[in-house]
């Protein structure tokens, strides 16, 4: 098996006539390392997968593996395993010719061919479908066949492309899991690209987020959860509320949309700001509580099973989500449609961002 | 209750009236094709009803009367299929890969050779080749060469169209695959993207055949003694005899062109392919 590679962006981008699909983005990944690509659709994270797969060429920067420039090399000297959306079998070859396909363009000896098919159907455990055409599989196992495909060919990175998103939810965390094991085992550089964070958390060594052809942040999923670089990042990993509005006097936020918000921490500064605070962080009070920051009416409560979301109006022109334990013996209290409620949180689960959307730290250290 | 009968009523007399539909259809076409067997076999130097009796004898006669100008069909029409299946699978490939000025032109003059009639392209073929044969000193009037050439000219574009129709469901990811899995971009249209057009290409191929081998518009204008189609020796003949050897001869045809569909329907269902 092959020495897992490394892989540098640097300074990559890509513009269309009309518009730059992706800006300047650097990025180290070590060997073995599992990364994945996130942001909304638009945001430039596929055409950077098209990118260092070789299917469309950079504007400028630079991709390298294991330190040598690929940009010259076509798609297929690039020696990538790829797993498409779509899957992308060809759909009038069986199972083992699938996956033997890499194999028989390297003109590798046929017992070489066979050997490698077995191993690949056993890592995914196809060998009773292995006469199958693919139209005669499911879509969980069509996607067994693409990943075996991709990872004959020993290659040196493996690209997922939206992976998970044919799949049914109930075969999506098999499979996200089926495909981290095999990927750790393997010891594979990966890059997945992919919309939906639930994925991204789950699978990723670290994530990068993206938006406007941009990347916003790479971290590791704690870091991402709990410091966001910038409001976009708060709002996409954790669906944070977020309120913007002016800083004053340091423990107070006055909304563009009206209420003025009580911080739980201190801040230096004026001005522009926006607050990030996470469903799941507020917990929701009678009006009076020590504490309060906020008060405001509900306006709807759900009742999830394993949570409970409010959405509490707290001024005409903006309502916050609320979500608290569904079950258990501290499961929250459900507030009737109408009722007053106050809504508090620490300082350590809010995120204040100044007018250039830094994050803003607060004067003292919150102790838990 | 009595609205439960009624729509029981209606649904048997919708049924009722949709095979009653079928079945016109059905002895619509079926019923000349029968009286043209039915014709082939009579006993009569003119076709007079009731006929004296029956004999296989027109069809005994059919190879030394049109053997030669069948043999010259076959060879027309097979050249046909090959030379624009050479021409329009390539262009069909081409026309759906890549987004460039004119594509939109090129798809309505595809459809072009619908909107003339087959006798007006016969003209201005011949035209245009005896200007051209005056011009270069050629000979390509009248030769088999003109007359493929002309029946490839008005098939090609039958060819990339159904082409094109059969690559609307193809995957391009599939060739981004092959490609990543190492195949060069030959590889990958031999590999992936022709047996992906594989149903396109048999029904183009038999479209050509069968069009280029009953084709009189063209031929009318294109033949010449020494080169005649079977449709225009069958023409010719009509001229000068009303016999049931006509008959024979279409009967023969039918069989013809049916054996062939038969035996690819044994490699694939035509039903599939054409929709």
């Amino acid at each position: 098996m092959s020495e897992a590679a490394r892989l540098e962006l640097d300074r990559l981008s890509k513009s269309f006539a009309d518009h730059v699909a992706v800006r300047d983005v650097s990025l180290n990944v070590a060997p073995g390392e599992l990364i994945v690509l996130l942001g909304p659709s638009g945001c430039g994270k596929t055409t950077t997968l098209r990118m260092i797969a070789g299917f469309l060429a950079a504007t400028s920067g630079d991709i390298r593996i294991n330190g040598e420039s690929i940009l010259n090399l076509p798609p297929y000297r690039r020696n990538m395993g790829i797993v498409f959306q779509s899957y992308a079998l060809f759909p009038h070859l069986s199972v083992v010719r699938n996956i033997g396909f890499g194999l028989e363009m390297q003109r590798a000896p046929s017992p070489a061919i066979e050997a490698r098919v077995s191993e690949m159907l056993r890592l995914v455990k196809l060998e009773a479908l292995s006469a199958r055409l693919p139209r005669e599989l499911s879509g969980g196992q069509q996607q067994r066949v693409a990943l075996a495909r991709a990872l004959a060919i020993h290659p040196k990175l493996l690209l997922l492309d939206e992976p998970l998103s044919n799949l049914d939810a109930s075969l999506r965390a098999d499979m996200a899991r089926e495909i981290r094991l095999l990927q750790r085992s393997r010891g594979i550089t990966t890059i997945m690209v992919t919309h939906d964070q639930d994925e991204a958390m789950a699978m990723a060594d670290r994530l990068v987020v993206m938006h406007d052809g941009q990347v916003q942040q790479i971290d590791r999923q704690e870091d991402l959860y709990e410091r966001p670089a910038n409001p976009f990042v708060a709002r996409f990993i954790g669906r944070s509320n977020l309120m913007t509005g002016r800083l004053d006097c340091g423990k107070m936020l006055a909304l563009d949309a009206g209420a003025p918000i009580a911080l739980a921490g201190r801040y230096r500064g004026r001005g522009r700001a926006s607050l990030a605070v996470r469903p799941e962080s507020i917990r929701l009070m009678p009006p009076g509580a020590p504490g309060v920051l906020v008060t405001g009416q509900v306006e709807l409560c759900t009742y999830l099973g394993a949570v409970v979301e409010h959405v509490v109006r707290i001024a005409p022109e903006l309502a916050i989500v609320v979500r608290a334990n569904g079950i258990g013996t501290d499961a929250a209290t459900r507030h009737p449609v109408g009722t007053a409620v106050a809504l508090l949180w620490t300082q350590s689960d809010e995120c204040l961002f100044d007018a250039e959307d830094r994050p803003v730290a607060a004067d003292r250290i919150h102790v838990r | 209750m009595t609205k439960a009968v009624s729509h029981q009523t209606l649904a048997r007399l919708e049924r009722l009236g949709l095979s009653a539909f079928v079945w016109i259809g059905i002895v619509l076409i079926g019923v000349p094709l029968l009286l043209t067997v039915y014709l082939s076999v009579f006993d009569e130097k003119l076709i007079v009803f009731p006929p004296r009796g029956y004999t296989l004898s027109w069809y005994l006669a059919i190879g030394p009367v049109f053997g030669a100008s069948a043999l010259i069909s076959l060879q027309l029409a097979l050249a046909s299929v090959v030379g624009s299946l050479l021409l329009g699978v390539p262009a069909g490939i081409g026309l759906s890969r890549y987004r460039f000025r004119g594509v939109g032109a090129i798809s309505t003059l595809l459809l072009a050779p619908l909107t003339v009639p087959d006798i007006v392209l016969g003209l201005g073929t011949y035209v245009l080749l005896v200007q051209m044969d005056e011009q270069l000193g050629s000979a390509i009037t009248g030769s088999l060469a003109g007359l493929i050439l002309s029946h490839i000219m008005i098939t090609t574009p039958w060819v990339v169209r159904l082409c094109l129709a059969g690559l609307v469901n193809h995957d391009r990811a599939a060739e981004e695959a092959a490609a990543s899995l190492g195949a060069r971009p030959w590889m990958v249209i031999w590999r992936v993207t022709l047996p992906a057009m594989r149903q396109g290409i048999i029904a183009a191929g038999l479209f050509v055949f069968i069009s280029s081998f009953e084709n009189l518009g063209l031929a009318l204008f294109l033949t010449s003694p020494g080169v005649t189609t079977l449709p225009i020796s069958i023409f010719q003949y009509l001229e000068y005899h009303i016999d049931p050897m006509v008959a024979a001869v279409a009967v023969a045809q039918m069989a013809g062109v049916c054996a062939l569909l038969l035996v690819l329907n044994r490699f694939m269902r035509l039903s599939q392919i054409v929709r």
